[in-house]
């Protein structure tokens, strides 16, 4: 049963279209301590249902941590996550993955020896229901439910003309497929809330600019919110529509790009204080 | 002439050894660990099957009740003593499969007596042996070949093209990347140790069939030589264990062949020095790289 909680207007990042919604995701005085470092404290979110949000900040402000936290790599210190107005405490990561929310990772983790085909199928896990008894007999519904999936993820695979590249081995693709199949990996899953950790890291600016317009195709086609996390900041000012900048463990300041770009903690988090 | 009939002879003994490597490969492939109790199973398979056609059971009622008995024994195995050490460092897990194989070993004796039984092998593989022109055909190695390699090509089916094969492979690679893809690792381990103890239940019965024997202590040696097998075909990879059961079986063959039928164990853990010495990933393993 999901609760409706009103979007507090001081999170202020929520796109317009999504205020008379509740958002997917709220965090709310979320902090996790490992040992005595405190590595992400206070940590207040709520992201609306079709939004893309950006997550930047330096090096080590604790933007990956963020990302563990709601996947339920790290079960939180303090603070509660909601998702879709579900109190997500007490989950795994699988069941925080089959309540909606898939991400993918910084350093890829694809299952290299598999077939890019193969990747997509496992994402899609949860909705193939066949047993191993049909599967050996080959029944009917064996092969209907098969052929059901992969036609879905050569759908996925469209979305960025990868369709052809689905019999390769996922470990063999440029490092640029490999971001982008990680995406249709996590797609797969069907979730309401993707999690992207740098899905511009190493990619030229053709590349990136592509990628942009695919996040922003994704958004749009499957109605989901989209987290990311990214240093390219061309990236982030063109697509997000809120951003929340981490430093130290904590948010300094949220809003739209023009309202972050000019905000004097930010700079001063990015460059140094100014002498004098 | 004589090549032949060893040739077969040393088939029938290397499919059986890939049968059981396969398991241990499996299991390693899965969650790390060199599950020593394996070879045990195979010992309650035997007995299993034994006891059921002593009672009267259908040879094939009891073929079926052995593979069946090893599935849920192992899955049993996983579930007590395995799980609950999922997190901890890996040589605990080692340490306490070194501890489920004595205790496996150590009730077997207690309950069946340490003596060794006879098997009645006569009941479910019944043939005499053929000859053609001077070569001795065993009846026995021709099933127990055909029975692998029918077992084997609805393993490679199972892994490459079902849904549980997909994510097991998934698991084996990144276990961490696989539960954030809603993969339950629990299942798929479970998974993995009924069919690693499946196949295991075959090669109970093959093995029984070729040395008509059951004794307590039986699974040890025949455990070790799978794991030689599996390390020399690379552990973790499952052609890996295919190839490296037939080849320690051809190997033992061949020393017996020539006349120096004592050296045999010898030889097949010479193998595994010298495998771990100059090419510790075996034939197919893949190299372990430090995941940052």
């Amino acid at each position: 049963m999901s609760k409706m909680v009103p979007v507090k207007q001081s999170y202020s990042i929520v796109p317009e279209r999504d205020y008379h919604k509740s958002p997917i995701l709220e965090a709310h005085h979320l902090g996790i301590d490992f040992g005595g470092l405190t590595a992400v404290d206070d940590f207040n979110i709520a992201i609306g249902r079709t939004e893309i949000c950006g997550l930047i900040g330096p090096n080590g402000a604790g933007k990956t941590t963020v990302f563990n936290l709601l996947t339920k790599v790290y079960q939180p210190t303090r603070g509660t996550i909601l998702l879709d107005g579900m109190d997500t405490s007490g989950f795994n990561t699988v069941k925080a993955n089959q309540a909606g929310i898939a991400r993918t990772f910084q350093n890829i983790r694809l299952f290299k020896n598999l077939t890019v085909l193969d990747n997509v199928l496992i994402g899609l896990h949860n909705d193939i229901n066949c047993s191993i008894p049909k599967a050996l007999l080959r029944t009917p519904s064996y092969w209907k439910a098969e052929k059901a999936a992969k036609t879905k993820a050569l759908d996925l695979l469209s979305i960025f003309d990868m369709q052809d590249l689905a019999n390769a081995e996922a470990g063999s693709l440029p490092y640029g497929a490999q971001r982008r199949l990680e995406i249709v990996r996590a797609l797969a899953t069907n979730p309401k809330l993707l999690l992207l950790d740098e899905p511009a890291a190493g990619m030229n600016p053709s590349e990136t600019a592509e990628l942009m317009e695919n996040i922003r195709k994704i958004r749009d086609t499957f109605q989901i919110a989209i987290m990311l996390i990214e240093h390219d900041m061309n990236l982030v000012m063109g697509i997000c529509e809120g951003i929340a900048v981490l430093s130290y463990g904590k948010i300094i300041a949220k809003g739209t790009p023009a309202e972050i770009t000019s905000n004097p903690a930010v700079i001063e988090a990015y460059l140094g204080k100014k002498e004098g | 002439m004589l090549f032949i009939s060893q040739l077969l002879n040393g088939l029938q003994l290397g499919s059986i050894y890939a049968l059981v490597a396969l398991g241990y490969s499996m299991v390693y492939g899965i969650i790390m660990l060199l599950n020593f109790a394996h070879g045990d199973i195979i010992m309650i398979g035997g007995y299993i099957a034994l006891f059921s056609i002593a009672s009267g059971v259908h040879p094939a009622l009891a073929v079926v009740m052995a593979i069946v008995g090893c599935m849920l024994l192992a899955m049993l195995i996983e579930k007590a003593a395995y799980k609950p050490l999922r997190s901890a460092p890996r040589i605990s897990l080692l340490i306490t499969a070194i501890g489920v194989s004595m205790l496996l070993q150590n009730v077997a004796q207690l309950l069946f007596g340490a003596g060794a039984r006879s098997f009645p092998s006569s009941s479910i593989i019944n043939a005499q042996n053929l000859s053609f022109g001077g070569i001795q055909i065993s009846i026995t190695a021709i099933v127990t070949i055909i029975v692998t390699i029918i077992s084997m090509l609805v393993l490679t089916f199972l892994v490459q093209k079902t849904k549980m094969g997909k994510a097991m492979r998934a698991v084996s690679e990144d276990l961490g990347a696989a539960q954030l893809m809603g993969i339950n690792v629990n299942h798929v381990v479970s998974f993995t140790f009924a069919v690693g103890a499946a196949l295991a239940g075959i090669g109970a019965i093959l093995y029984c069939c070729r040395y008509p024997l059951v004794s307590p202590t039986m699974g040890s040696l025949l455990g070790l030589k799978a794991f030689v097998a599996a390390v020399l075909g690379g552990i973790g990879s499952i052609p890996g264990a295919m190839v490296g059961g037939l080849a320690i079986g051809l190997a033992e063959v061949l020393v017996t062949a020539v006349g120096l039928s004592a050296w045999t164990d010898g030889v097949v853990f010479a193998i595994l020095i010298i495998v771990l010495t100059f090419r510790p990933t075996g034939f197919f393993g893949r190299s372990m790289m430090e995941k940052v």
